[in-house]
C-alpha cells in the first residue's frame, strides 16, 4: 500500500486527493484506491457477519420449508406456530420483556448509583468489577446457586420458613416462570449497569449546572435533558438486555428441566435429537422464529431511537 | 412558523432589544474562604461591585477564579464569609432561586434542545407560555446575531456560535448578574475578538452587572471596567485597567499585567533604592530580604546610543509607532526598552547604549533565585 500510493502522477496522498483536472489513467487510480481503502475496513467484519450470521440465517430460513427429502412444506412453519410451540414463543417473548424492562430501570438506578458514589472511588471499582463478575455468571453453576438458596430447601428458602414465612406457601416457587425471572435479574441487572454506565458519565456537570442556574429542579432536569439524552442509550442497552435474555439457555435448562416452555429450550431438545422422527426441521422453523422476533425487537428500537435521538442528526 | 416569527422579532429587535429599566444590582462578596483540603481555593476574598459594571477577574491558573464565581452562583458554598446582592445576603438561597445567568467555558448548551429551545429553556423553567418563549428566544438569537440558526442543534454550530447561544440563554431569563467563567477560552484568535466586543455592547446596553473570569489579560484589560487580580485565592488589586498598568498595588499585580523588567537594586536607608546608577524613591511595600529587584516598565527606561555603555542591543522587534529593543546589561541582566520607532534607526543589534531609570518612585521586589 505505502508504495502504491507513490504511483506516478498521483502527486498527493489519494486519500485526500480530491477530484481535480489530474491525468484520467492516473484520477482512476486514486479512486480504486480510495475506494479500497474504504471498504478494506469492513471486509473482516463482513466476512465475520456472513460466515457467522448470515450464512446460518439463510440455512435456518431454507430448512424451516423443507420436509424430510428436502422437499417444500409449510407443516414446519404451521407446527411450530401452534401449541406448545406458540406457548414457548409467548413466555420466551413476556420472560424476555419482564427480564430487559426490569433489570433495565434497576440497573440504570444502580448505575445512577455508583455514577454519583464521588466519594469512593475504590467502591466504584469494587462495584464496576464485581457488576462483571456477576453478568458473566451463568448456566449450571448458577441455576445450582439459586437451587441452593432459593430452592424448596435452600438456605434463604429455610431461614424465611423459620420466620414463619415459607415463600413456597405462598405461591412463589423457583421452577416457575416467575422463578426463572428471578434467576434471570441475577445476570441482566449488572450487565445493564456495565453497558449503561459509560453513557451515565457521557453526562457532562455543565448541562445540570446549567440547568439548575436557568431555574430548574432536579426533576425537571432529568424531564428536559438527563433523561432524554440517556434515552437512546437506554433504548439500545434494554434490546441488547432482551436479545440476551431471548437467548439465555443453559440455565433455565438447568433449573426447570424443561418443564416450562422456552423456544430456546424446545430448539436445545431438537439439537439433543430427543425428537419424534420426521419433525426434525420443526427446529429449523423455531430458530426462524427467533429471527423475527428480534428482527421485529430491532425494528421497534430503530423506530424509537429515531424519535429519540432526533437531535443527533 | 419558526422562520417567520424570528424574521419579523428581528426587524424590531434590531437595535434596541430588551433593555433593562431600573439600575441594575449591585454585588458585594465578603471575605470569602473556601478550602478544599490543603488547598485553600479562596482565602479571604472581597470585591464590591457596583450596579451595571463589569468586573474581571483575572489571575493564574488555580488562582480561585472559577471558585469565587461558583460560590456566587450556587455551585459552590464558602466555608465563611458572604455574598450579598443588592444589600441582601443571597448564601441561604439555592442556585436556581439566585436568578443568576452564567455562561460556562464550554460544551454546556443542552444537546438535545435547538438553540431555540436552549434559550427558551429558563423561561420555560419560569411557566412563560409558549408563545412569549418564542418570540423572546427569537428576540435574543437576533440580538446575538442568530437569527437564521434558531432551528439547529449544538452539534451543528461551530464553538463561536455555541458560545453566542449559551449568552443568549443565560440573557433571556434577565438575570441580576452574568457570570462568565472564560467563555472564550476555547475558541479561536479572531473569534474571541468579535464575541469579546459584543459581550461588552451587550452587557452595557442591558446594564447587567457582571463578573468576567479569564486568565487572558489582554482579554480582561480590554472588557472590564475595573480588573480584580487574584493569587492564591486573595485579591492583589481592583482597579481601572490603566491604573491597573500605570500604578499596580504589588509586584505580583506590576508583573502579572503588561511587560515588566527586573534590574538589580541596592536598597539604601529612608525609603531609597539605587538602580542603574541612579537613586529614587520605592514605591509601595519595601520588601524584607535582600537582594531586591526594581521594576520598570519597557516605555519607562531612558536609553542613548553612547560608546561604552553599559548595555549592548540585542534584538530590535518593530511594534507599529513603538520598536522594542532587546538590550544586554552589564551583569548579565536583559531588559527590554521600547523607543518611538522614528528615533531607533540606530539602534540595531550590537550597537553600544547607556540604559538609565529616570528618577521616579519605583517598585521593589525580592530577587528570584533562578
Ligand atoms: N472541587 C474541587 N475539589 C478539590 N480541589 C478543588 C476543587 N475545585 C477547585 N479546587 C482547587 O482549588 C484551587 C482553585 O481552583 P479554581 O478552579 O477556582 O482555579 P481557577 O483560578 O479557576 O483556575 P483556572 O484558570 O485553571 O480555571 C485549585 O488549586 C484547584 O485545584
Ligand atoms: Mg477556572
Amino acid at each position: 500500500m505505502g508504495q502504491a500510493t507513490q504511483a506516478p502522477g498521483s502527486r498527493t496522498d489519494p486519500g485526500v486527493a480530491g477530484p481535480g483536472p489530474a491525468a484520467g489513467p492516473a484520477s482512476r487510480v486514486t479512486l480504486a484506491l480510495r475506494w479500497l481503502r474504504l471498504v478494506a475496513g469492513v471486509v473482516p467484519f463482513g466476512i465475520y457477519v456472513t460466515l457467522g450470521l448470515l450464512l446460518p440465517m439463510i440455512a435456518v430460513a431454507v430448512g424451516a420449508f423443507q420436509n424430510n427429502d428436502g422437499g417444500f412444506t409449510f407443516s414446519n412453519v404451521s407446527a411450530a406456530t401452534h401449541g406448545i410451540y406458540l406457548k414457548g414463543f409467548w413466555q420466551s417473548i413476556i420472560l424476555s420483556l419482564l427480564t430487559s424492562v426490569i433489570p433495565g430501570i434497576l440497573g440504570l438506578l444502580i448505575a445512577y448509583a455508583i455514577f454519583t458514589a464521588k466519594r469512593g472511588k475504590v467502591l466504584r471499582q469494587v462495584a464496576i468489577t464485581a457488576a462483571g463478575v456477576f453478568a458473566n455468571f451463568g448456566g449450571v453453576p448458577l441455576a445450582f446457586l439459586f437451587i441452593a438458596t432459593l430452592g424448596s430447601s435452600g438456605l434463604v428458602s429455610q431461614w424465611l420458613t423459620s420466620l414463619g414465612f415459607n415463600p413456597y406457601d405462598h405461591g412463589f416457587t423457583l421452577y416457575s416462570l416467575t422463578g426463572v425471572v428471578v434467576v434471570y435479574l441475577y445476570f441482566q441487572i449488572p450487565l445493564m449497569v456495565l453497558v449503561i454506565l459509560p453513557a451515565l458519565e457521557g453526562l457532562r456537570p455543565a448541562w445540570r449546572e446549567a440547568a439548575e442556574n436557568l431555574g430548574a429542579r432536579t426533576w425537571e432536569y432529568w424531564r428536559y435533558v438527563g433523561g432524554p439524552v440517556l434515552l437512546p442509550s437506554f433504548l439500545g442497552c434494554v434490546l441488547l438486555l432482551f436479545g440476551s435474555a431471548l437467548s439465555a439457555y443453559a440455565t433455565t435448562e438447568a433449573l426447570t428441566n424443561g418443564t416450562i416452555p422456552l423456544t430456546a429450550i424446545q430448539i436445545g431438545s431438537f439439537l439433543n435429537g430427543n425428537v419424534i422422527a420426521g419433525q426434525e426441521n420443526i427446529g429449523k422453523a423455531l430458530g426462524l422464529g427467533m429471527v423475527v422476533i428480534i428482527a421485529i425487537a430491532m425494528i421497534v428500537y430503530v423506530v424509537m431511537q429515531r424519535r429519540a435521538a432526533r437531535w443527533l442528526r | 412558523m419558526t422562520t417567520n416569527t424570528t424574521r419579523d422579532a428581528a426587524t424590531t429587535a434590531a437595535g434596541t432589544g430588551p433593555v433593562r429599566a431600573g439600575g441594575g444590582t449591585s454585588v458585594l462578596l465578603r471575605d470569602l474562604t473556601r478550602a478544599f483540603g490543603v488547598t485553600r481555593a479562596l482565602d479571604g476574598l472581597s470585591i464590591e461591585m457596583a450596579p451595571g459594571e463589569l468586573v474581571a477577574l483575572l489571575g493564574p491558573s488555580g488562582c480561585g477564579k472559577t471558585t469565587a464565581l461558583r460560590i456566587v452562583a450556587g455551585f459552590e458554598i464558602a466555608d465563611t464569609g458572604s455574598v450579598l446582592v443588592d444589600g441582601k445576603d443571597i448564601s441561604s438561597v439555592p442556585a436556581a432561586r439566585r436568578d443568576m445567568g452564567m455562561v460556562f467555558q464550554s460544551y454546556s448548551l443542552f444537546p438535545n434542545m435547538s438553540a431555540q429551545d436552549n434559550v427558551a429553556f429558563g423561561l420555560r423553567m419560569r411557566k412563560i407560555g409558549t408563545g412569549g418563549r418564542r418570540k423572546r428566544a427569537g428576540d435574543l438569537l437576533d440580538m446575538v446575531g442568530l437569527g437564521p440558526q434558531a432551528g439547529q442543534y449544538p452539534h451543528q454550530l461551530s464553538g463561536g456560535q455555541q458560545q453566542r447561544v449559551a449568552l443568549a440563554r443565560a440573557l433571556a431569563i434577565e438575570p441580576r448578574v452574568l457570570l462568565l467563567d472564560e467563555p472564550l477560552s476555547a475558541l479561536d484568535a479572531k473569534v474571541r475578538l468579535q464575541l469579546r466586543e459584543q459581550i461588552r455592547t451587550l452587557q452595557q446596553r442591558l446594564g447587567t452587572t457582571t463578573l468576567f473570569v479569564t486568565h487572558d489579560q489582554e482579554e480582561a484589560l480590554s472588557i472590564a471596567d475595573r480588573v480584580g487580580v487574584m493569587s492564591n485565592g486573595k485579591l492583589e488589586q481592583l482597579a481601572a485597567p490603566d491604573e491597573l498598568y500605570t500604578s499596580p498595588a504589588s509586584a505580583f499585580v506590576a508583573e502579572f499585567v503588561g511587560v515588566m523588567n527586573r534590574v538589580p537594586g541596592e536598597l539604601r536607608g529612608g525609603g531609597m533604592v539605587t538602580a542603574l546608577g541612579s537613586t529614587m524613591p520605592v514605591r509601595g511595600h519595601i520588601p524584607d530580604e535582600t537582594p531586591v529587584d526594581v521594576l520598570v516598565r519597557p516605555e519607562d527606561l531612558t536609553m542613548q546610543v553612547v560608546e561604552h555603555g553599559n548595555g549592548i542591543v540585542t534584538t530590535r522587534t518593530f511594534l507599529g509607532s513603538v520598536t522594542r529593543v532587546g538590550v544586554q546589561l552589564d551583569g548579565d541582566v536583559a531588559v527590554q526598552v521600547d523607543r518611538p520607532s522614528a528615533e531607533s534607526a540606530a539602534l540595531a543589534p550590537g550597537a553600544s547604549v547607556s540604559v538609565s531609570l529616570p528618577g521616579q518612585p519605583v517598585l521593589v521586589a525580592t530577587r528570584r533565585v533562578s
